[in-house]
């Protein structure tokens, strides 16, 4: 079947099989940064945004996205570029397979709440597995970036919105 | 000892850092094509079968199929997938198929299709008659079972290990110091008990995979994610039964590995399928097949008995340790060794007699393999808990039980092949950790108004750094145009960090910036020699390696400026960006040494160096956890965690303090969430992470880390290891916290909250 | 390997309930529990464009369409007020952010799952389902029904006459399946305790005995556990046992009471 939908900002229309998961259907089309962890819903390396919500592309037909916008971090090299260089910064990427999605559920919790304690953190990011960092390297890096954002003042937050 | 580094001992940002965290092409699936041919493996319901006729008929007609093999199309020449240094102390018990499959999930045809959706249905048309066999699920009653996991005739262990296939045992031994019994029968107090851990995943977020195709001289290149090229590079010529000279092996970006890609676990079927159709083919494991036919760690059953003085003073201790290998032997010979060799030595202080007994069995479970911490993780929870129970026995405080009883810097440890600490800090790891976590106050436990109990427990660890005498570690150097180096090495970052931390090495050596320090590895054909990343050698034995070979370029450097200046090498002085005269009388920068060497003149700017270690020095630790305990529903909550950890000069700080964090999450998992049931036809319940429950960030509560370094001369900068030592804490520490908080001993991983409760309300029912 | 010959997104109800009449049917939920079955599929039947992924309002009821996420569920100001915040509670242990965006109210009902917390707490809220086919019926007769049956589960009904509510999970991990839920509710002094995870299906159960006719405080509450966990069928699954399930299931009633009343 046909299958239109926006990808990172362009219209791509593609062929796809009814059972195709939105997950191939995107590493198809060159955004390889999505990635297959676990086959059951559980790992999160599979996040993509869909019409700006984070989902698990491992359990979303293509076919459900047509129609719809879908962003992977192929689409938002610009927003996580700042943000990347925090964890960068504690060391915790290590292996980084688990990144991508890691970076698109940040970029998802932090345009719902750009102010998130701790424990909301965990919480939005539950659904992230990461085997190698331990996972507070990951959330240093996330609160320095916040921190950093807020030296930077207010004035910045205000323009860009 | 200790010198001012400059890049050393610095948190220098990761070379791929960037990269992999933008989600660039890196890993195996994201830069090998993808229209090659999609290989899976058809796996054994029956735990223990012979296969009485496979028909690939129907099967082989699926449009898309382009060939099924079964166990007569492969070489009849058995072999280990255990990627250690030739001659394998693992049995060469495997065939790439066989006609017995020994467990279920086990490899019983390989099928080649265009595409996946091919190669799933022929996998479903196969039709394969079974003469299913009795099957040994049961550990303790492998050992002279009459069922034979192995009873071929061509079955061979290389390596005088103890093995016997006659009798189901992969490996026995034992030695000893001093007399144990009658030490043990002379103490006030002794302590015996049996400690279980099960085949724990390693769960690396990216599953096992391998490409392979032809090159164009018709050599088998093979791209794999894994640990060890070289030895990839080795096992597939015995495999595939064609010469190493056929073979390339390289590796991508790795998305993990803790030990499970130091085993060729999917290497084997696509070069397999590659040799027999000249085709590039692919094979990507699912998760399932990651959890039931992959590499986990040993399931290890530990005998412990502990003796002591009243006054605490630990006099003898006797390990026996069953381990369970599963269906074939990879790493079964030495993961056990580890199990008395990392936990014994720890009391070296004032031990008067040790025996270590082991026997490694064959069962028809999924084979085991290597895992981070290679059965020290599994005797350190044993013997670590056995010497809390006889703390908590003897009414000592068990920190005050360790500070005088822990092994010192400059002991011989019998039960460490009698070598000598030249850099132990455990002891004031101890301490630190102590003061740090305010052990004096935590560790009595505290009834919470809503009835929770917090309680805290302390453990401390050892592993090694390589393998002694075993291990070559190997680094190529080469200074290029404009005066900047290739590091070349055969090591594997696996996401440890380590081409960024021997670049460290070597440009603290050559006196240069990280940036100027491109790193490439691991290749077979351009790496040098390297037995792998594995056994926490990587920075203690390749690091070394780069140490020597930079001192060998900086020689040749500098008799090719002494050429250029008209000097001899001795009246110069290496300065990093450039070479001058000791007297004053001139210098010539780097990037005109390098001009030079690439124009009319012989000596390659190039040093190649290997180094083996006659010794594996331990690195150290001490675990402290805080747990909040509900007594109603068995819940155990880890609150804190905090380590401290003597690794020797850590090389990139914010790298060692990752790996130790990310260790002791895999720690807690294995001891809270981890779970390996198997039911009574042998089949695995946790066969995806829907129901094997890794750590998530709301399981493990907060984690403090610091480092308490020692000099160890032998290692590069003073450098041990770190790998693997992080994951061994958590195990009894937290079985110790338990106690403190329900008076419960919880000898057996994982301790679930059923387990807590259950614990807690039989005993209150005694 | 979940396959599936051909994808439609009907426009009608009609049209959706006439394609799922034949047995190789399916109607997407959230496809998460779906993508995980061997099996091969003839018609996937997607809903989303009927408008069923909005909460409406109406003066006796919350009507939360079919394609709603337990994410709008968790997130909903309206369902946290008339909950007390147990719908967030009952929903956000649930894997993760990503998999709640994506799991369905009506998904999560129509499988009857015995792990299901939606289906726990919405018991105990006297939700009512409608039925493209067979109308309007109480959740409980509705899981009570054969699975097989071939209706498209259009909206769910939860009345807002106000009650206090309760709810409280024990998982051997923060995300896990839960290994016993238990959803409370009182209202004009009535009782209804809903027991899930059991492992079997959720079960309700009134205060028959009138243990808390006198009202809740400790005493009660603690006779009412103990009473209910006697009576309720447990049994055992991969993640604990019966005797397990029991213990728990005590502690956790007479908790969400003790919680309950004191809110």
């Amino acid at each position: 079947m046909e299958i239109k939908l926006n990808l990172n900002g362009r219209a791509i229309t593609a062929q796809a099989d009814p059972d195709t998961l939105l997950l191939d259907f995107v590493r198809a089309q060159g955004c390889v940064s999505v990635k297959r962890g676990c086959d059951t819903a559980n790992c999160g390396l599979c996040t993509v945004l869909l019409d700006g919500v984070p989902v698990l592309s491992c359990s979303v037909l293509a076919a459900r996205a047509d129609g719809h916008s879908v962003q992977t971090l192929e689409g938002l090299q610009s927003e996580a570029e700042e943000f990347v260089t925090f964890i960068a910064d504690q060391g915790a990427d290590q292996c980084g397979f688990c990144n991508p999605g890691f970076v698109m559920n940040t970029i998802a919790l932090l345009r719902e709440n750009p102010d998130p304690t701790d424990e909301e953190i965990r919480a939005y990011l539950a659904g992230n597995l990461c085997r190698c960092s331990g996972y507070d390297g990951q959330l240093r890096g996330i609160r320095a970036y916040l921190n950093s954002k807020k030296e930077q003042g207010g004035a910045r937050d205000g323009a860009e919105k | 000892m200790e010198q001012k580094n400059k890049v050393v001992g610095r948190p220098v940002r990761k070379k791929d850092a960037m990269r992999l965290l933008l989600g660039k092409p890196a890993y195996l699936e994201d830069v090998t094509p993808s229209d090659c041919l999609v290989v899976k493996v058809l796996r054994s319901p029956h735990a223990h079968a012979v296969i009485r006729e496979i028909n690939t008929t129907v099967a082989g007609k699926v449009p898309g199929v382009v060939g099924i093999y079964t166990w007569q199309d492969v070489p009849q020449k058995r072999y280990a997938q255990a990627g250690q240094t030739y001659p394998e102390p693992s049995p060469y018990d495997r065939l790439i198929l066989d006609r017995r499959v020994r467990f279920v999930g086990d490899a019983v045809a390989i099928v080649a299709a265009e595409n996946e959706k091919a190669a799933d249905k022929a996998l479903k048309l196969i039709k394969v008659q079974y003469d299913v066999q009795p099957a040994v699920l049961d550990f303790h009653t492998a050992k002279d079972n009459p069922v034979l996991v192995h009873p071929e005739e061509d079955w061979k262990a290389c390596c005088p290990v103890g093995a016997d296939n006659t009798r189901n045992l992969c490996a026995c031994g034992s030695e000893s110091d001093g007399d144990v019994d009658s030490v043990l029968a002379d103490c006030d107090m002794v302590v015996e008990h049996t400690y279980h851990t099960k085949a724990f995943q390693q769960a690396m977020m990216e599953t096992f995979r391998t490409y392979t195709e032809l090159d164009p001289y018709g050599r088998l290149h093979v791209i794999s994610s894994t640990q060890i090229v070289f030895h990839v590079r080795r096992i597939l010529s015995h495999a595939l039964d064609i010469p190493v000279s056929r073979i390339h092996v390289e590796k991508p970006r790795i998305g993990g590995g803790f030990g499970a890609k130091q085993t060729v676990v999917a290497e084997v079927y696509p070069a397999f399928v590659t040799l027999k159709t000249g085709r590039p083919a692919r094979m990507i494991y699912t998760r399932r097949e990651c959890q039931i036919a992959g590499s986990p760690r040993h399931e290890m059953e530990i005998h412990v008995r502990v003796g002591a003085s009243k006054e605490g003073r630990i006099r003898a201790m006797d390990v026996y340790t069953l381990s369970n290998t599963g269906a074939y032997g990879e790493h079964g010979p030495t993961t056990v060794g580890l199990s008395g060799h990392k936990s014994i030595p720890l009391y070296t202080g004032g031990l008067e007699a040790f025996r270590f007994a082991y026997d490694v069995v064959y069962t028809n479970q999924q084979a085991a393999g290597a895992y981070r911490g290679y059965g020290a993780t599994q005797g350190i929870f044993a013997v670590e808990s056995a010497v809390n129970e006889l703390a908590d026995k003897l009414g000592i405080d068990p920190v005050q039980l360790r500070l005088r009883n822990m092994v010192r810097e400059g002991q011989v440890m019998p039960a460490y092949y009698n070598e000598k600490t030249l850099a132990c800090a455990l002891d004031r790891c101890m301490l630190r950790c102590a003061d740090l976590f305010d052990w004096e106050h935590r560790r009595t436990p505290r009834v919470q108004p809503d009835g929770k109990i917090r309680a805290a427990g302390v453990a401390m660890a050892m592993q090694g750094s390589g393998i002694s005498g075993v291990d070559v570690g190997s680094a190529t150097i080469k200074l290029d145009d404009q005066g900047c180096y290739s590091l070349t090495i055969g090591a594997a970052d696996m996401g440890t960090g380590c081409d960024t931390i021997l670049a460290q090495m070597a440009a603290e050596c050559m006196d240069c910036s990280v940036d100027d320090v491109a790193v490439f590895g691991a290749d077979t054909d351009a790496s040098p020699y390297d037995s792998g990343s594995y056994a926490s050698s990587t920075t203690y034995v390749t690091g070394k390696a780069v140490e020597k070979a930079c001192a060998e370029l900086k020689t040749k450097i500098c008799s090719l400026a002494a050429e250029m200046l008209g000097c001899e090498a001795s009246d110069l002085e290496f300065a990093g960006r450039e070479v001058r005269r000791l007297d004053g009388g001139g210098a010539v920068s780097l990037a005109d040494i390098a001009t030079r060497s690439m124009c009319g003149t012989a000596p390659a700017m190039q040093a190649t160096c290997s180094h083996s270690s006659p010794t594996s020095p331990p690195p150290f630790m001490v675990g402290m956890a805080e747990i909040e305990l509900d007594p109603e529903t068995g819940s155990v909550r880890p609150l804190e965690f905090v380590a401290v950890v003597d690794c020797g000069t850590p090389i990139n700080p914010n790298l060692a303090r990752i790996q130790t964090e990310g260790g002791l999450v895999q720690g807690i998992g294995m001891t809270l969430y981890e779970n390996v049931t198997t039911n009574a036809l042998g089949q695995i319940a946790e066969n995806s992470f829907m129901q094997y429950k890794l750590p998530t960030r709301q399981d493990m509560g907060t984690l403090h880390v610091e480092f308490e370094p020692s000099y160890e001369p032998t290692g590069p900068f003073g450098a041990k290891s770190i790998g693997e030592i992080v994951i061994n804490t958590p195990s009894p520490a937290i079985a110790h916290a338990i106690h403190s908080a329900t008076g419960v001993w919880h000898r057996e991983l994982p301790i679930t909250p059923e387990k807590v409760l259950l614990g807690l309300h039989h005993k209150q029912q005694d | 390997m979940l396959t599936i010959r051909e994808y439609v997104r009907p426009q009608t109800l009609e049209e959706a309930y006439t394609l799922c009449q034949k047995k190789s049917s399916v109607v997407l939920g959230g496809m998460l529990w779906l993508r995980m079955q061997n099996s091969q599929v003839g018609t996937a039947i997607d809903l989303c464009e009927l408008g069923l992924n909005h909460i409406e309002e109406t003066p006796d009821d919350y009507v939360i369409g079919a394609m709603v996420s337990l994410r709008q569920l968790e997130q909903h100001p309206g369902l946290a007020a008339l909950t007390q915040g147990a719908m967030a509670e009952a929903v956000k242990h649930i894997v993760g952010v990503q998999f709640r965006n994506l799991a369905t109210v009506g998904g999560s009902l129509y499988g009857r799952f015995g792990f299901s917390d939606v289906l726990t707490l919405f018991l105990a809220l006297d939700a009512r389902v409608e039925l493209y086919h067979a109308g309007m019926m109480s959740l409980a007769d509705f899981i009570g029904m054969p699975r097989q049956q071939r209706d498209i589960l259009v909206r769910v009904y939860l009345p807002r006459a106000p009650r206090r509510v309760v709810y409280l999970s024990q998982r051997n991990s923060a995300t896990d399946f839960p290994t016993l839920t238990c959803a409370i509710a009182r209202q004009n002094g009535q009782t209804c305790c809903v027991i899930g995870a059991r492992p079997m299906r959720a079960m309700a159960f009134d205060d028959e005995k009138g243990l808390l006719a006198a009202g809740v405080n400790e005493t009660s509450a603690a006779a009412f556990a103990k009473d209910l966990a006697a009576r309720v069928p447990l049994g055992s699954n991969l993640r604990a046992g019966e005797e397990y399930r029991r213990l728990v299931c005590e502690a956790l009633v007479r908790r969400g009471l003790v919680q309950m009343e004191g809110c």
